[in-house]
């Protein structure tokens, strides 16, 4: 597994963990309220599940696993990849920052840096959607 | 394809067509005649956690590095652990939820409360088991 993935893969376990601490918080808040506040947890808990565990995952695994080139970079620019990491987890921390400061406006900052991250992260993994060289090869014969 | 993999992938395949099966009756539920309310979250929750984040827990213990020769896929009693936690605890929640919404009796309240810290505890669970397998090789 390569560095990257190593990191995107621990970043995404810990927004697992932090995103369903939040959920099981906004239950027990539920079922007994325990303060209103909590409910600004609500936003936290949708983006740290969806974008920090599910998007940081999917991209991590894939930069690992999908074809690679034959010459180096085999697994296409590095820094593509590690800026959209940045970005990502920036927009993260911006959110939460949002939310937990009750600061409205920052969330357009945050959302601008996710439509980054996400192009960069396209960027990085589009051009490894093709064919391994296995089947490039196999392809090859057939014809 | 190990046993805790295939467990996984198979609850997560049951729960996606829980989930399905959850909106149309949703949707139904006017012409049925009925207004069960606390449905939306449960919805959400069979779909993201039983069905998305259930394959990822599957196919990530199954295709992670191995922890070592002896136990390549770590401790076997933490991911049937984490397993059974978290099926439960979806389960009691999509039960609870919708139950607590018609009638907020105690019984169902603590029932919430159980399944937040029965998810909880899977989450953490399946966290500490795979956090040593993501490692370079």
């Amino acid at each position: 597994m390569p560095r990257f993935s190593v990191w995107g893969i621990r970043l995404a376990l810990l927004y697992f963990l932090v995103g369903i601490t939040f959920g099981a918080i906004l239950l027990v808040n539920k079922a007994f309220p325990l303060h209103p506040a909590l409910w600004a947890l609500l936003p936290l808990h949708i983006d740290f599940l969806l974008t920090g565990w599910i998007v940081q995952l999917v991209f991590a695994v894939a930069y690992w696993i999908f074809p690679r080139f034959r010459s180096e970079p085999k697994r296409g620019r590095p820094q593509l990849a590690w800026a959209a990491l940045v970005a990502l987890n920036l927009s993260l921390a911006l959110l939460a920052a949002a939310s937990l400061a009750l600061e409205p406006a920052w969330q357009l900052p945050a959302r601008g840096l996710q439509v980054v991250a996400a192009g960069l992260l396209a960027a990085s993994l589009w051009g490894r959607a093709k064919p391994t060289e296995t089947g490039k090869a196999l392809a090859e014969a057939a014809d | 394809m190990p046993p805790i993999t295939r467990a996984f992938i198979k609850a997560s395949l049951l729960y996606l067509v829980l989930a399905m099966g959850l909106a149309v009756f949703q949707v139904l539920q006017p012409w049925l005649g009925l207004n069960i309310s606390g449905l939306s979250p449960v919805y959400f929750h069979l779909f993201l956690v039983g069905w998305v984040t259930q394959m990822i827990m599957g196919v990530g213990l199954w295709f992670f590095p191995k922890y070592s020769q002896q136990r390549p896929r770590g401790s076997q009693t933490a991911a049937w652990a984490s397993f059974w936690l978290l099926n439960f605890g979806l389960l009691l929640r999509a039960m609870a939820e919708p139950a607590a919404s018609a009638q907020p009796a105690a019984g169902w309240l603590w029932a919430l409360v159980l399944s937040a810290v029965a998810q909880w505890l899977a989450a953490l669970l399946f966290v500490l088991n795979v956090w040593p397998r993501i490692k370079e090789r």
